[in-house]
């Protein structure tokens, strides 16, 4: 921890802190927020925040500048070997950094970690979303179909009810694309497909991909980040259009951040941004196999 | 039978597949940062003993099995079944030598068996980890020679052929451990 903020002072990246219960939660269909009393009279709930990034995103429209955070957050029901339900997660924006140029600074931060323990100098691997999957599996993403990527994953010991063509591209990157990545090196993998953008911008010069990155280490995935999207209009689409897939999967309908809407619209600067998961990278630094080894107590003793 | 969630899954749940009921030995979660999440499970065949990976989607449902496992006393075989008591109810049970299976030949009258009910028929029938049993027929062997280097087959009074030192004679009671067929010692009374 000290080492993370030790980094950040030297880079001139601010401190910040925001709330962990919020009146907005987060839209994305994967990932469950718990859901609590509301606290403000306009919003029906309030919601145990699953990341900082809405606040985080308000302050960076009021001309805050490079900010981090490191706090709690919650995910409902995940828990795992390398999952735990209340986790540390270190948030950082770095304006008019494309995502490239945030790239190095994940790496430049991880290097200055990973010496400190003691970890010889990693190496590191940036491969596309696209060219890990020809790597590992030999197949091309964009000529496969829904229906020949569900066989694929039943090839692969999956037995479960039918995929979409994301689920699919889920299944076969976690249990086979991940675990083939170098193991002494850092791995990048960039240019996700737009269906997966989440909150980043669509990649211009190929409207089949976005701006949005994950990094690994050890099959571990440690961080993901993304070129913001700092249009409001097309958040809110994107937001709504998570909300309608809520329906259809029967999952609750989440309250939309109106309040990181207002401020979008206002503007918002251009930036990159990350999110770390720091028990798991700590997990990994200490060379553990269980996310348990280095919480005081887990999900199930808490 | 009820539908569980596999977001609900537990090491020890019983789960209907094929017709056949599994147990739950391992649970774990796979997911992507942003993506579907998955949990993979290892599940063994209360019958065979075949342990198999399965992967579905974290929130898939899946069937589970009406499967109960009580202590029972093993009473008599008519041939065709075998009869056991519940040593509290008194409540008697039949099972059919497809439960029992080879473990017919650990069967001793009064023993402590556990079974498993499954759709509350016996399924399968365990006999205790260790049973006492009368050695009907073995070789006399060697007088003198109690080096034990080697062993002979004997017969006991259920049928069942175990290993067992030289030394040890007909008409003698041997401990087994019926998980692996192999004698453990002599019993003396």
């Amino acid at each position: 921890m000290s080492k993370i903020r030790e980094y950040f002072q030297q880079q001139n990246v601010l401190e910040v802190e925001t709330p962990i219960l919020s009146s907005a939660g987060n839209t994305d269909v994967n990932i469950e927020s718990f859901v609590a009393d509301k606290i403000q009279s306009d919003y029906s709930n309030s919601y145990l925040r699953t990341s900082p990034e809405f606040p985080l995103k308000r302050l960076l429209c009021s001309g805050i500048g490079d900010i981090f955070e490191l706090g709690k957050v919650f995910r409902k029901g995940e828990v795992s070997k390398v999952h735990n339900i209340e986790f540390t997660m270190l948030e950082w924006y770095r304006v008019d950094f494309d995502y490239c140029e945030l790239i190095q600074d994940v790496e430049r931060l991880f290097k200055a970690i990973f010496a400190a323990f003691e970890w010889p100098d990693l190496q590191s691997d940036i491969v596309t979303f696209k060219e890990a999957f020809d790597k590992a599996l030999t197949v091309n993403i964009e000529k496969t179909t829904v229906v020949e990527l569900n066989k694929l994953c039943e090839n692969m010991d999956y037995s479960g009810s039918q995929l979409s063509y994301d689920e699919a591209l889920d299944y076969l990157f976690a249990t086979k694309v991940q675990p083939c990545f170098n193991k002494d090196s850092l791995t990048f993998v960039t240019e996700y497909p737009s269906s997966q953008a989440a909150l980043a911008q669509i990649n211009h010069n190929d409207m089949n991909t976005c701006l949005r990155f994950e990094v690994f280490f050890q099959g571990h995935e440690l961080g993901n980040g993304y070129q913001e999207l700092t249009n409001a209009e097309e958040l809110l689409v994107r937001f709504k259009a998570d909300n309608k897939q809520r329906v259809f999967r029967d999952l609750h309908q989440v309250c939309i951040d109106e309040q990181l809407l207002a401020a979008m619209k206002h503007g918002m600067p251009n930036c990159s941004g990350i999110a770390v998961g720091v028990d798991r990278l700590l997990m990994v630094l200490l060379n553990l196999n269980s996310i348990k080894d280095v919480l005081t107590f887990n999900a199930n003793n808490a | 039978m009820a539908n569980v969630g596999i977001n609900e899954f537990k090491n020890g749940m019983k789960l209907l597949i094929n017709n056949e009921p599994w147990n739950i030995t391992d649970v774990d979660m796979v997911k992507p940062g942003k993506g579907q999440a998955f949990t993979r499970i290892k599940i063994k065949n209360l019958k065979t003993g075949r342990v198999v990976d399965k992967t579905c989607k974290s929130t898939d449902k899946m069937q589970s099995a009406d499967v109960m496992e009580l202590d029972y006393q093993y009473l008599y075989s008519d041939g065709e079944y075998y009869y056991f008591m519940h040593p509290e109810t008194f409540e008697q049970i039949e099972a059919s030598k497809e439960a029992v299976g080879d473990n017919a030949k650990w069967l001793v009258e009064e023993s402590i068996c556990t079974i498993t009910l499954f759709n509350e028929e016996p399924y399968v029938v365990l006999p205790p980890n260790f049973i006492n049993m009368k050695i009907v027929d073995t070789d006399p062997g060697l007088k003198g020679d109690t080096s034990g280097g080697g062993g002979k087959p004997a017969t006991l009074e259920s049928g069942a052929v175990v290993q067992i030192p030289l030394f040890v004679q007909i008409d003698e009671v041997i401990k087994v451990d019926t998980r692996t067929g192999e004698y453990c010692s002599r019993v003396k009374d």
